[in-house]
């Protein structure tokens, strides 16, 4: 069974269950997809589904493009992302909604975390710093050490320390389905999803169950 | 756009909370679950401030406790778990936040009725 979808963060707020207990929740605006393409083992070597989602204006996309969703005779639609799904159980053409997902199920949501620049080793790694007294001056902050002296001589690949922080591909897992609004295609899970409001976000079945 | 969205999914605000004011003298009647008895217990005291951000409001009342023990108490105004909150009195005050009731007791920490 197919379950994944293509949505839009739109903001946190948060509801109360039948307790009474206040439960925070991202509300994301999710499908409706179309399926753009069904990949097989047969043509492709595996099986996926691609969803697209967001219609747009037909100049908006190249000629290629078009020509890709024409083939179901589907709208123009500026996101395409692809789900691996061993039995999709849905065909080229088809419209994926939110029904997907039941409330308490457990999904894993991608987004593209907030981009924050060129960012120092504190913040990024969670780095000590170094001394705030002591006489010390403008080390408060610095990375200290990165590596060993003359042996080896030079820093190791892929060590921690100071640069481009954020705007990366995160997943949150095992997050809960807490609100399915099928008439304004909604879909609520309980915590929050890396990224910006209105940022591209999907929504799968989750790992970890 | 989206905050019309949220609007949408937000809960509506508790009809039995009436607007409050810091200064208030109010008992707040809560329900309150233990195993499968439902019960209400009763919270009076003085607002000190209130929170109002949507879904998010709150408000915070402060009661001295039967030993002299400063007892404050944070509530979420659209909670359903608010039975009713009743305003016994309204008081003269100044700020928009009463933290300086918690250095004050006796006496001192009176405020004066408003009408």
């Amino acid at each position: 069974m197919l379950k994944g979808l293509i949505g839009k963060k739109i903001g946190m707020t948060q509801i109360f269950d039948e307790n009474g207990v206040a439960i925070p929740v991202t509300v994301i605006e999710a499908g409706p997809c179309y399926v753009t393409q069904v990949r097989t083992p047969e043509n492709d070597g595996y099986s996926a589904v691609q969803l697209g989602f967001e219609e747009v204006k037909p100049k908006r996309l190249t000629g290629g493009e078009l020509g890709h969703l024409k083939r179901n005779n589907l709208p123009p639609l500026r996101f395409l992302r692809e789900f691996r799904v061993k039995n999709p159980e849905v065909k080229e053409g088809d419209k994926v909604t939110v029904e997907c997902f039941a409330v308490g199920e457990r999904v894993d949501v991608v987004g593209t975390s907030k981009g924050k620049g060129f960012q120092g080793g504190v913040k990024r790694y969670h780095f000590r710093g170094g001394p705030k007294t002591h006489g010390q001056s403008d080390r408060h902050r610095a990375p200290g050490s990165r590596s060993s002296g003359t042996t080896p001589g030079r820093v190791y690949k892929g060590s921690r320390g100071p640069g481009h922080m954020g705007n990366d591909r995160v997943t949150a897992q095992g997050l809960k389905v807490v609100l399915v609004d099928t008439e304004r295609n909604l879909i609520g899970v309980k915590g929050s999803v890396p990224g910006a409001k209105g940022g591209l976000v999907v929504i799968k079945e989750a790992r970890k169950q | 756009m989206s905050e019309q969205i949220l609007k949408a999914i937000e809960p509506q605000p508790n009809p039995n909370v009436p607007p409050l004011r810091p200064g208030d003298v109010v008992s707040v009647h809560v329900k309150i679950k233990e195993g499968n008895r439902e019960r209400v217990q009763e919270f009076k005291g003085t607002v000190l401030f209130t929170k109002n951000a949507g879904a998010g409001s709150t408000f915070t009342v402060r009661r001295i406790a039967s030993n002299g023990i400063g007892v404050e108490r944070t509530f979420l105004t659209y909670s359903p778990r608010i039975e009713k909150v009743v305003v016994e009195r309204h008081s003269k005050v100044r700020r928009a936040r009463l933290f300086y009731l918690r250095n004050r007791t006796g006496k001192s920490a009176r405020l004066k009725q408003r009408f």
